[in-house]
């Protein structure tokens, strides 16, 4: 194993982004169906509704405090391990993290409080605002770190003085060219990671019987909910692909294997990509498709890797493979909300049980195309960190040795190994349990915040005395 | 590019209360974190974390701000600081993880509370000695080689940064047991005013050793603190802590609920403002000024913006949040 401090920062960089992201992709959605559903028990006053907010309250709060705790690493890692970027970037960067902080992770802070402790201690009212409040927040942080990023993917409204960036134009650089695709892709791709963990979650508890009317609603919900979104996204990834093809043409390259520049290229299904050789081996394509889906013309041209100099092309098995994983799962996808709307008009829906054992096993889905897409737009963007201005190997930290490196990658290993399953155990035993038996228990959590004194004062507040 | 206004100032004084915010704030939630594994049982652990669970993640925000907002408005800086203390902020972030999640996890974990109460604990006082740490590192200053750090990774690690360290941890405790005299009653409240009185004989200790030891490693500080006529000016700074410092530990042994955290709070800030005119005009100590290591006029313009209508909003909110929290915290009381 070499001991490179740029290569080890990577990986210490993908490794703690891959892990932080699985939490955003849950709880970004998961925040606005818990406010839908509090709207929804304020406005009908359904208890069902109020089970199953409670119920996804709970798994919430372990999802988003161990985003949080591993949220908090994300912005450090720019100073220890990436500080030439950090001071290179940070004048067009800076606000855009800092408008974070100010917008989403206070709002988000102060409000969950609330959510979390407040049902019986504030009005309904109340309780829902807070919920609205942590919702927003989780879609104000993807709006400004997605901008972000875009920005180092396809850089705009600035200018380059001495090596340092420097803004020009502020709405440039925040709606810079890929920002939109972005942000729209990784929402619904948010939403619908969700959409998945509850239709699942409800499938498992309808097979074996329990809370079913909770769980008939929360299957019908994100259906629902799916069956607008899936479609959606495949024509959003499309177009994101259109605009990579326009503003990062290296980076289509390799998600597509291309090698030479040509018209009328075919769609590479599988390969095994030689980047020494640059060519693929066991190639198997479709005529004429690939220029059809890129350009959107039969005739269309599409650049190969060969346009560009070989230190300026990004590794390209990564890329291709990661792309086809995401759009596997799209098409698995794809298939269950087809075939739930069908069993939904047989009205067949809530007792067809391969189908519900098919949803379950569907929880993992919306996780392996975030993160897989995540890898096709990052490695993508390599060599560069600022895509064609600043290279990944003089981003790094020039005080850092591999000896450094390695042991903060070995503790960041350590950690998280040991806190991501742990907080899956207990995420899924909340789920064994089901909302009813949820609402009803309060064993394990004796010693639960209570919000004490505001009890009393809010019943006085409600004209009844303790 | 020219410019009217300089604003260098302006978000000197921004950045400056964001930090000393996430110091008492964060302060005395991880100073309620290391006394909680000196509470005498199970009641008392509950009622230690319950004073705070609902207002830590807001707390522990500031410390973004204050990062991030470095990066904002002093981006040479960071790239100088952050690297330089690579090792203490790495233990940080670690030991923040698992104080962080220990509260979801230690209320739906039975069988592991244990573990998660030794998480809380430790977690807490080693992310208190790692900022300790990071505060020595500091004063002693940094080696700079073309705007960035040039030192090794190691460079931080003195006698004087653990001393620094250790101070600090005394100092969030002391403003830990003045959170929890605040928010309890009884047995909880004796022993946050013992503990209180511990910690308070430590930090005075420790604010008297450094007070000798930094003019030792900092001509610079030596020559602002000696020359006539700052002597002169100075001269309240230490009478003021002396003064201080004399109200909170009869606060501690008396009755009052309230003045043992004021107290706290006044000793830090009185520490605080020494350690600003010691080093001001220096970010980077000895090497970089603010000025050298600002970002760029549009830069700090844009964000100030933004920053002069959210700030205001984000405090009343996170103050309505507090409120909603209020008073005593008691261990028997839950929902249903
Ligand atoms: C598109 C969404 C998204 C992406 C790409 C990222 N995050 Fe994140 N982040 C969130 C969406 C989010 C969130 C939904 O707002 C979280 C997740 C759970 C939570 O508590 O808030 C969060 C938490 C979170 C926190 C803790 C906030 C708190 O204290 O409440 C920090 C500091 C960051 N993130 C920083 C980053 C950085 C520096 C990233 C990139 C390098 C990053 N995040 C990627
Ligand atoms: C949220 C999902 C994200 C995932 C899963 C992700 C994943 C990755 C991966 C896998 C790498 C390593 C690529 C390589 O070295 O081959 C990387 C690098 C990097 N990414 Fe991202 N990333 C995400 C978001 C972001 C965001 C929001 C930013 C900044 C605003 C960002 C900034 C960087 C930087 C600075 C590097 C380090 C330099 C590099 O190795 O290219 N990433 N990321
Ligand atoms: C056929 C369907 C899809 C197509 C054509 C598609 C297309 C793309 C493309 C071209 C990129 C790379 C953009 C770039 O870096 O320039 C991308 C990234 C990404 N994809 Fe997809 N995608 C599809 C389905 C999905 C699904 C179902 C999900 C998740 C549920 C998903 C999640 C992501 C994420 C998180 C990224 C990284 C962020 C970004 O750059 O937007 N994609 N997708």
């Amino acid at each position: 194993m070499s001991f490179d401090p740029v290569l080890l920062s990577r990986i210490q960089f993908a490794w703690v982004i891959g892990w932080h992201i699985l939490l955003p992709a849950f709880t970004v959605g998961a925040a606005s169906f818990i406010a839908v559903v509090e709207g929804l028990a304020l406005k009908t006053g359904h208890e069902v509704y109020v089970r199953i907010s409670t119920f996804w309250i709970k798994i919430f709060a372990i999802a988003f405090g161990m985003g949080v705790v591993t949220g908090i690493i994300m912005p450090f890692q720019f100073g220890t391990n990436w500080s030439r970027f950090a001071s290179a970037g940070a004048n067009v960067l800076s606000p855009l993290f800092a408008y974070e902080g100010l917008t989403a992770f206070f709002l988000e802070a102060a409000f969950l409080g609330v959510l979390l402790f407040g049902r019986k201690l504030v009005p309904p009212w109340a309780h829902f605002v807070a919920a609205v409040m942590v919702a927003l927040g989780t879609l104000f942080s993807s709006f400004w770190i997605l901008s972000a990023n875009s920005w180092m993917q396809t850089p705009a409204g600035y200018e380059i003085i001495n090596g340092q960036f420097y803004p020009k134009d502020w709405i440039e650089v925040i709606f810079n060219p890929s920002f939109p695709y972005r942000l729209a892709h990784t929402v619904i791709a948010f939403f619908t990671t969700t959409g998945f963990v509850v239709l699942g979650v409800g499938a498992y508890l309808l097979r074996r019987s329990r809370s079913v009317a909770e769980s008939r609603t929360m299957l019908s919900m994100a259906l629902w909910m799916l069956t607008v979104l899936v479609p959606l996204q495949i024509v959003v990834g499309d177009l994101h692909g259109l605009n990579t093809r326009d503003h990062q043409p290296a980076k289509l390259a390799a998600i597509e294997a291309r090698w030479d520049t040509a018209r009328r290229v075919p769609l590479t299904l599988f390969a095994v990509p030689d980047d020494e050789a640059e060519r693929n081996k066991y190639a198997i394509e479709i005529p004429w498709l690939g220029s059809l889906i890129l350009t959107h013309d039969l005739d269309g041209q599409v650049k190969g890797l060969k346009d560009f100099p070989a230190d300026q092309r990004p590794p390209v098995a990564i890329p291709f493979f990661a792309f086809r994983a995401m759009v596997g799962c799209a098409g698995v996808m794809f298939l269950l909300v087809v075939a739930g709307a069908w069993l939904r008009w047989r009205g067949r829906l809530y007792d067809t049980p391969l189908y519900l054992r098919l949803c379950q096993y569907g929880i993992p889905l919306g996780f392996i195309a975030v993160i897989a897409g995540w890898f096709v737009t990052e490695v993508g963007r390599q060599p560069w960190t600022i895509y064609g201005l600043l290279r990944t190997a003089h981003s790094v930290s020039p005080s850092l040795t591999g000896l450094d490196v390695t042991l903060s990658l070995l503790g960041y290993m350590a950690v998280y190994l040991l806190i991501y399953p742990w907080g899956l155990i207990l995420m899924l035993r909340l789920v064994r349990r089901g909302p009813l038996e949820t609402a009803e228990a309060v064993a394990i959590e004796a010693g639960r915040p209570a919000g004490p004194v505001l009890a009393p004062a809010i019943a006085v507040a409600k004209g009844k005395t303790l | 590019m020219t410019q009217v206004l300089d604003l260098v100032p302006i978000w000197t004084i921004i950045l400056g209360l964001a930090v000393f915010f996430y110091v008492l704030l964060d302060g005395f939630d991880l100073g309620v974190g290391m006394l909680y594994g000196l509470a005498p049982g199970t009641g008392a652990r509950n009622t230690i974390m319950n004073s705070i669970a609902p207002i830590w993640d807001g707390n522990e925000t500031w410390l973004l701000l204050g990062g991030i907002g470095l990066l904002a408005a002093f981006p040479v800086a960071f790239a100088v600081i952050i690297p330089a203390v690579y090792f203490p902020i790495l233990v940080m972030l670690l030991a923040l993880v698992f104080r962080g999640l220990a509260f979801e996890f230690r209320f739906r974990d039975a069988e592991n509370k244990t573990f998660w109460d030794h998480a809380f604990c430790y977690g807490s006082a080693i992310a208190t000695f790692a900022q300790g740490l990071v505060l020595g590192a500091f004063i002693q200053g940094f080696s700079v080689v073309d705007g960035q750090f040039g030192g090794t990774s190691f460079a931080f690690l003195t006698p004087f940064s653990v001393l620094t360290g250790v101070a600090l941890m005394f100092g969030y405790g002391l403003l830990g047991a003045g959170w929890l005299i605040l928010k309890t009653e009884g047995d909880v409240q004796a022993a946050a005013r013992r503990h209180g009185r511990i910690c308070l004989a430590g930090v005075a200790a420790a604010i008297g050793i450094v007070c000798i030891w930094t003019p030792m490693i900092s001509p610079m500080v030596a020559a602002r603190w000696f020359d006539w006529p700052n002597m002169l000016l100075f001269a309240p700074v230490p009478v003021l802590t002396t003064a201080v410092g004399f109200v909170t530990w009869r606060a501690l042994s008396g009755r009052a609920e309230a003045m043992p955290f004021l107290g706290a709070i006044g000793l830090f800030l009185l520490s605080y403002l020494g350690i600003a005119i010691s080093l001001y005009p220096m970010i980077v100590p000895y090497q970089l000024t603010l000025w050298d290591a600002a970002s760029s006029p549009r830069t700090q313009a844009f964000l100030l913006v933004g920053t002069l209508f959210l700030l205001p909003v984000i405090l009343t909110y996170s103050g309505w949040s507090y409120w909603v929290f209020r008073g005593k915290v008691r261990a028997d009381i839950g929902y249903q």
